[in-house]
Order: C-alpha cells, then structure tokens, then sequence
C-alpha cells in the first residue's frame, strides 16, 4: 500500500530539481498567505460577492490584467531561465528537458495567457465605455469567457508541478507531440489548458462584435466609431474565423494522443503536414489578432497627445480591416522550407508581403497625426513612440524573412527570435502597456506615478535592443532556435551575453512597474474624470466608471464627440441635452460561470491523466451548470432613480 | 526631445557594438556563403536590406523630425492645425510608396524563387553526388548510394561538384543546414526531399538540425567538409578499407534515441534509404505516389519484402530490426 502511493507520488508530483522545490515551497506559502488573509480579513463574501460572481465588465477587465500580469511574470521568468542558461558557452544550468520545457511554456504563455488576457482586460475595461454602452452584449458569457481562460491557465500552470510540463514547442508539432515520443501528461495538459481557455476566447469574440454592432450609443455610425473600438472589431472578427480552427487541430491532437488516432501520425493514413496547416491557419493570425488592438490605442493615445484629429480615418478602418483578411492568407510562410514548391512558396511570400502595405499606411498616419499637433509626452506617449522605430525594424526584418528563398536561411534561427520578439515586444507589449497607463485613471480612478513609470519605460526600451539586436546577428552566425547549449567553437558567446544582459534588463523594467503600481496606490493622487484632455465617449464620465457607466445614454455624432463637445463648451455654447434620468436595467451577478469553470478544470485535469472517475462528474458538472443558468430567471434588475443620482452626486463631489 | 535623440543614439551604439564584438564578419557565416546557392540567397538578403532601408530610414528620420518640431513647448511656433485630418494627395502617396516597394521586392523574390528552389538541379558540367541524409534521434545518417559508404554527423564531398542531397526521416521532424553552402529544407519521415548545393572552395563547414526534434536535438550537428576530388576519392577509399560495414541490425541500434559521434561505415544495406522513406507509407491508404515514385527495381523488390513484415508486424518501428539483414555491398 505504501509503495503504492509512494509509486504514484512520484509519478505524479515533478521531482528533482531544486527549481522546482522552490516553486513547490512558495505556492503553498502563497496559498497560506492568500487563504489566511482573506479569513483573518473576513474577505470571503466580500471576495465571492464582488469579484469571483461578478458580470460588471470592468471588474472582469481588472480581473484579465491581474491574471495576466501575473502571468508576465511567470513567462518572463522563463526567459530569464533560459536567457541564463545560454548566457555562457557549455552552461549546466538547466538540462536540455528542462530548458525544453521552459520554452514551451514561455510561448504558451506569453502568447495565450498573457498577450490574448491582456487583450481582453482591456476590450473589456474600455469598449463598452468608449462606445457609449452600459455593459457587454452578454455578462454571463462575458464572465464564463474569463473564468475558461483563468481555469485554462491554472490548468496548464500545474503542470509546472504536477506530472510535468510540455516540451515539444509551443505549437506541438506531431509526431513529437504524439504518444510515442512525448509519453507523459505534459502534452495533455498543453491541449486542454489551451482548449479550455480557446473557448473562453471564441466567446469574447462573439460577444464584442455584437457588443460593438449593436450597442453603440446613438448617432455612433460605423464610421464614427473610435479607432480602438474598430481595431477591436478587426480582431474579434479575425478571432472568430481563427479560433475553430484552434479547437478542432487540438481536438485531433487529442484524439490521436487518447484514443490512438492515426490524423496526424504517418502509418495509418495521417500526417504531420495537416497539423502543421492547420495549427498555423490559426497560429498565424493569432498574431494578428494580438497585434491588431495595439494598433487602435496607439491610433487612440497618438490623437490625444498630439491634441489633434487622428489622420487619415478611412486608410486605418481599411487598412485593418484589410490585415484582418489577408492574415488568413500567410500561413504558409511557416513551412517554406517544408518543400512545398516554388508555386506555392512564391505565392505565399507575396502575400504575406502585401501586409506590409496597410501596416506601413499606418505608421505614415500616425506620424501625420504628430504633424502640425501639439505633443506632450506623459507615459502612454512616450510608449506610443517607442513602439514606432521598433515596430518599423520588426516590420522590416519580417518583410525580409516573408522573401522566400532567403527564409531558407532565417528559418528556425534566432533572427526569427528576434523578428517576432520585436513585433510582439515592441508591438504588443509596449501597445498595450501603453493602453493600460492610458485607461487606468479611468478605471482605478488614480494616476500612476509618472516618474516611475518613465524608468519602467526606459529599462524596457533600453533592455529591448540590447537583448534582441544581438540575436539578429547570432542568426546570420548560424545559431539555431531552441538550442539548449552551445559550444565556444561556435563563436556565439559573446553576443550572447549581451543578449542575456538585455533580458535581466527588461525584468528591471518589470520590477519598476510593479513599484509604480503599488506606490501609486500607497500615495494615491485621486485621477480627474479627464485626466489626459481626452476625445472620446469614455472621458465624459467620473473615473472611476459607476456600475452603470452611464446615468443617461449620450449621443455620438462626432468621431471624437466629446473633444468636440469639450469645444463647443468653451465657446459658451450650451451642452448637449441629455435625456431625463430613468431607471437602468442592469444584469444580476451570477456564480454559474466560475463554478462551471472550475468543473471544466476537473474535467480537464482527470482527462490529462486518464482519470475517467474524476473526467465524467466534471463533464456531469458542466452540463448541470447549463441546465441550472437555462432555468434561471432571476438574471436582472433595475437601478432606480434616486440611487443614480445619490451616485452621480457622490462622483462629482470626489472633486472631478 | 532630449531623450529621442539620445535613445537614438544609445540604439546605433547598440548595433555597432554587435557588429564589433562579433569580431569579424567572418563569422556572420550566412553573409559570408562559400558555395552558389548561398552566394544567391545572400546577395537575396543584401537586396532586401536595401529596399526596406528605402523605407525606414525616411520614416526614422520623419518620425524624430516630426516629435522634435512639434513638442508641445511654450513659445514653439510650428504650425498647429487640430482639425486637419484628411489629405488625399498625401495618403496617395503613402499607400502607393509601400505598394511600389511591395511590387518590385515582389517580382525579385518570385524570381529567385523559382531560380533557388531546392529541388531543382545545378546546372554544372559534373555530374551530381548524392549523399541521402536521414534525421534520426539525435544524429545525422548520412549514405552514399555510389560510393557504398555511410557516415555519421559528418560528411564529405568535392568542391565544384554540385551534391545532390536526399533527405528524409526516421525520427520526428528536423531541418538539415549547411549556412554558408545554402538554405535549410525539412526532413520528414515518409517522404524524400530535394536540396540541391555546392562548394566553391574547400573548407570545413557547420552543418546542424534546425528544427526541434526532442531532447538532444542541439547535438545534431555535423562537419560538412568540402576537398579536392582526389582526397575525396582516398577518403572513400580509407573509410572502405577501415571502417565494418553498416548492417540492418546495426541500423536499428542506431535509430535508437541517443546522441552519437562520428562515425563511418565502409557498406550499407541494399536499398536502406527507400526503405526508410517508404516504411511509414506501407499501411498508408492515401499514400499512393510515395508508392509509386519508389516501385521499380530493386527498390521496389526491397520496400515488397519490407511490407510483407510489416502486415504482420504493428509496430512499425520495429520494422527495421525485424528483417532480416540484406547482404551490404561487400
């Protein structure tokens, strides 16, 4: 009996390696400390009640950035793993499976639970407001879409620990993603933490396309809209195209694991070339995707600083509507060296290029936004123009890698690394790190401190270049990706080591903003209703947004209607009439979502390690779940008059 | 804008200090090919390095310029006009300049494309060697059909003889590369691809598996070594004369996961190669031209005696081992 279940633990529990005991140790100190605070505190109800059931859209905002800066954490601690392992020639700091698996993961990670979390925090923090809306088109689903993608990550973060992690890339090809050479639970847990939360993912795009089609406040046509909220709509659209895929490629993968199916594996009629299509024809505009939000804050914060019109409206509507298209038409640019032939690989070069015409339209319109402005330089500024110069190399080195016959020589080296690193780096993290020190006074309803800020900005600018220039040259020096050591002989070391310093440089540039949050709150400066001059709908209404966003629904006939508003006000113009106050019809909150996702969980967990006894009831729980929301009723209520009122009162009289 | 300029700076300091500490060109060895292919495809990078500097050194400088004279200083006097939003000569001129960029990069990049595609032979007076490379875990087998030797993660080959590589695998997926000789092509198990490449000049070159194939995929790296006809030609004569030939068994034992030295092999059993490509496409119902490309033959009389096996056999890994040993060409 003992060796029984000694047997199982060490199966079961990851073993052996002092990172991993040190992991082992803080998550149990972190889960005392969180579980003891919130009794001694008597934070339970408050947790439940507030938070964990919520469907306000900017309380699930603030919950996506929580989840995903935390998540920034743990991805970003992988890459200084890895930045340290390679830091000098013949390193034994980690093994060549450990470095394999920290690899895996910081792509997952940063990729789906950082970047795609962050994203959505803030769809959810800034659309309904800029869009004049007092909520998503679907609370429930809205806060079901959060808890599948928080209940997605914890899953696949437990396998840090428990069984261990995945190590055949972040895209798992087959056949060594199969059963054959990658025999343990990692791989599960790769599929389902990633299916779980690609659900979630597919819900938020259904939901914010019909929250933006429909529930624009009136007079906002589509050509009026801000240009966050159609780079949202390019997004959600392009996610809803993407996502199936997603699911179905990691659905086969899981056949062909669990039930011994041949889709993907070469005896029995499979093959590995169909997952490789399929997962980038999702993979690629991922990236999209991602990169497509960035492009509307920055459209956004570009006009507000420059305190001018943003140039150029109808090129940037149809230059991102025409990314969101043609981003489904280079997914082949991945595999030009998998001998599919000239036609094929000239074809996707092509288009692939063609992309860079509407990206380079709007780095034209934004520096023409500047021009003839008025520039001030506050924190989501100076990230706005830290983005252009390394958005526009990154552009340039991914023009250069889409040329197909010399892809034949980037392909898998690190001036890959460096390309993508650039454009999500310099693109997406810096987009939307920007966007979150743009919004924040309007969510939180204080300023973070700028000073601090400005060091976070500069550390992370600074530690960029320094980690990714080098990498450009290692690739032209021949250094392969995913290399876990290498020899002197090779001449890499160096470069390197300038690279690793780069890297510790940008978690310098983490450390600061982490300061800046929490000494923004300890010395907390009260944020006005328009802290920065802004443009549109969101900056007419106290920071922070009450529950209801809007005591009366305001018309919107400008693009930016309330600069315009702003103006006529000061020309001792009378405002616009607003509509008699009236009752708001609000939506209950609900625990079924986070319920529901903690069964996915245990569904999920019991299928990774073929626990049939533990899968069953979590699927018995979910549908359960759908049946007891099927036949609840009681899913709204009405704010009344006298309490808009005690709260617009109560706003105003916070000095705004 | 202080800081602008100084950021700007810092970044060029940056870049020349790569290039710097990286010692000498030499060893940005994709820049510094020694063989045709590659001399094509880094001429290829040279050309797209300039066409997009076209582009981003003016939007560099425009960018600067722009935040520099339109700060938002007291006193500053440029012009400033917050509701100008909308030129059509100016948005004319930005869509058509990255078209035209677009169009000619375009046009080159088709054209060298289908010049460089790697399957398609050098046009040499020489007749082609071909070397067939199979990816295995985590080595490199390398056979010589004509000459009826087989290496391990090293290779040799006369320079100005274009080779005539054939690749496949026994093992997941990887990517064979020699930088300065030319671009990588994948290896896949179940199918034999074509990379065609040449040197020009003698010389010992790095050659690696580009793609991640598992544990120890950073040791599959091999010597790529270019001579003169007539040391090739003792080499071959040294490795039959010293090295014991590879056998079936001894290929099996081989295809087992683990890392290997250099190592040579003075005979190769018949038909190993087709073998290993057409095994994973024996029970393959839509495999019917990978079939058909390899009947003919004694390859044919090879993959039949082959699939019989493996009908009785499921596992068709241990396919290999559990034929019998066809006599090697000793």
């Amino acid at each position: 009996m003992w060796d029984n279940i000694k047997e199982f633990a060490s199966e079961f529990f990851v073993t052996g390696d002092p990172l991993i005991y040190g992991a082992d140790v803080s998550i149990a100190l972190t889960l005392i400390a969180v579980v003891t605070a919130l009794t001694y505190f008597k934070k339970w109800t408050w947790l439940w009640k507030d938070w964990l059931t919520t469907v306000d859209h900017k309380k699930i905002g603030i919950m996506y950035v929580i989840a995903s800066l935390l998540m920034l954490f743990r991805g970003g601690v992988d890459a200084l793993l890895m930045r340290t392992q390679l830091a000098v020639p013949d390193a034994e700091f980690l093994s060549p499976e450990h470095y394999n698996q920290i690899f895996t993961t910081h792509g997952v990670i940063m990729i789906l639970f950082m970047a795609m979390p962050l994203m959505f925090g803030l769809f959810n923090l800034v659309i309904p407001l800029q869009i004049g809306a007092r909520d998503v088109a679907f609370p429930f689903l809205n806060s079901l879409s959060f808890w599948l993608f928080f209940f997605g990550a914890m899953l696949f973060n437990v396998s840090f620990v428990i069984g261990g992690s995945p190590d055949a890339g972040w895209l798992s090809y087959p056949p060594l993603s199969g059963k054959d050479f990658s025999p343990g639970v990692g791989q599960d847990f790769y599929i389902w933490g990633i299916q779980i939360s690609g659900i979630g993912s597919l819900m938020t795009g259904i939901n914010f396309i019909v929250t933006i089609l429909k529930m624009r406040a009136p007079g906002m046509k589509l050509m009026k809209m801000p240009m966050f909220t159609w780079s949202v709509l390019s997004s959600c659209l392009t996610i809803i195209l993407a996502f199936p895929i997603l699911t179905i490629t990691l659905a086969l993968l899981f056949i062909d694991r669990y039930l011994g199916g041949h889709f993907f594996t070469l005896d029995s009629g499979g093959n590995p070339m169909m997952y490789i299509n399929l997962i980038w024809m999702w993979g690629h505009p991922e990236v999209y995707i991602v990169i497509l939000p960035a492009f509307g804050i920055f459209s956004e914060i570009v006009a507000t600083f420059s305190k001018k019109r943003l140039f150029g409206y109808k090129s940037m509507v149809f230059a991102l509507m025409a990314i969101s298209i043609t981003s489904f038409f280079t997914w082949a640019h991945h595999f030009f060296t998998m001998g599919t032939g000239a036609n094929v690989n000239a074809f996707f070069a092509v288009t692939t290029m063609i992309i860079a015409i509407p990206t380079g339209v709007k780095v034209f319109n934004w520096l023409f936004t500047m021009y003839r402005g008025r520039l001030s330089f506050p924190t989501p500024m100076l990230w706005m123009l830290g983005f252009i110069p390394c958005f526009v190399v990154g552009g340039m080195t991914g023009v250069m890698l889409s040329v197909a016959p010399a892809d034949f020589q980037f392909h898998n080296s690190y001036f890959l690394i460096a390309h993508f690193h650039q454009v999500l780096i310099g693109g997406v993290a810096f987009g939307y790190f920007a966007g979150l020190y743009y919004w924040w006074p309007k969510v939180f309803g204080f300023k973070l401190d700028e000073k601090l800020g400005k060091w976070a900005f500069w550390f992370w600018n600074i530690g960029f270049y320094v980690c990714f220039m080098p990498q450009y040259v290692l690739g032209l020096m021949g250094m392969t990706r995913r290399v876990s050591t290498y020899g002197w002989d090779k001449g890499w070391y160096d470069l390197n080591l300038v690279s690793t310093i780069g890297g510790f440089l940008m978690g310098i540039g983490f450390i600061f903003q982490v300061w800046q949050i929490l000494h923004s709150i300890k010395f907390m400066k009260k944020a006005p209703a328009d802290p920065w001059d802004g443009r549109t709908l969101e900056w007419s209404i106290p920071s922070p947004a009450p529950v209801y966003n809007f005591a009366t629904i305001p018309r919107a006939e400008g693009k930016d209607w309330y600069w315009e508003e702003k103006q006529r006000i000061a020309q001792g113009l009378p405002p616009s009439p607003r509509p008699k106050l009236e009752p708001i019809h609000m939506p209950k909150n609900s625990g079924i979502p986070f319920i529901m996702s903690a069964f996915w969980f245990v569904a999920g967990f019991g299928l990774v390690f073929d626990w049939l006894w533990m899968a069953i009831p979590g699927f018995i729980g979910i549908v359960v779940c759908m049946l007891a929301h099927s036949f609840n009723y009681k899913t709204d209520y009405y704010i009344p008059v006298d309490e808009i009122k005690r709260t617009e009162a109560a706003a105003a009289g916070r000095g705004v | 804008m202080k800081k602008g300029l100084r950021r700007f700076t810092a970044v060029l300091s940056l870049v020349l200090m790569a290039i710097v500490t990286s010692g000498c060109a030499e060893k940005v060895i994709v820049m510094n090919p020694k063989g045709e292919i590659g001399r094509h495809q880094a001429d290829l990078i040279w050309i797209t390095i300039a066409l997009c500097l076209v582009i981003l050194i003016p939007v560099l400088i425009l960018t600067f310029y722009i935040v520099w004279k339109y700060r938002n200083k007291p006193g500053n006097k440029a012009k400033y006009d917050p509701t100008w939003e909308h030129n059509t000569k100016l948005e004319v001129i930005w869509w058509a300049i990255p078209i035209a960029v677009i169009v000619i990069l375009g046009g080159i990049t088709i054209k060298y494309t289908y010049m460089l595609e790697p399957s398609k032979p050098i046009e040499h007076e020489a007749k082609p060697l071909v070397i067939q490379v199979t990816s295995l875990d985590w080595k490199w087998l390398f056979q010589y059909p004509e000459q009826g030797i087989a290496t391990v993660n090293y290779i040799e080959f006369p320079e100005d003889v274009p080779i005539k590589f054939e690749l496949t695998s026994d093992a997941p997926m990887n990517s064979f590369w020699i930088p300065q000789l030319g671009g990588q092509i994948y290896t896949m198990s179940g199918m034999a691809m074509k990379l065609h490449l040449i040197a020009d000049e003698p010389g010992s070159y790095m050659g690696m598996g580009a793609n991640f194939s598992g544990r120890d995929f950073g040791s599959m790296q091999f010597t790529a070594k270019a001579t003169s006809q007539e040391e090739f030609d003792a080499w071959v004569e040294s490795v039959k004369g010293s090295s014991p030939a590879l056998t079936e068994e001894g290929y099996a034992q081989l295809a087992k996961p683990g890392v290997s030295d250099v190592q040579t092999f003075s005979g190769i059993p018949e038909g190993l190669f087709q073998k290993i490509v057409t095994k994973y496409g024996a029970h393959n119902h839509g495999g019917g031209k990978q079939e058909s490309d390899n009947s003919g033959g004694e390859e044919a009389n090879v993959h039949e005696s082959g699939s019989s096996h493996e009908q009785s056999d499921t596992n068709v890994k241990q396919e290999a081992s559990s034929t019998e040993g066809h006599a090697s060409h000793e």
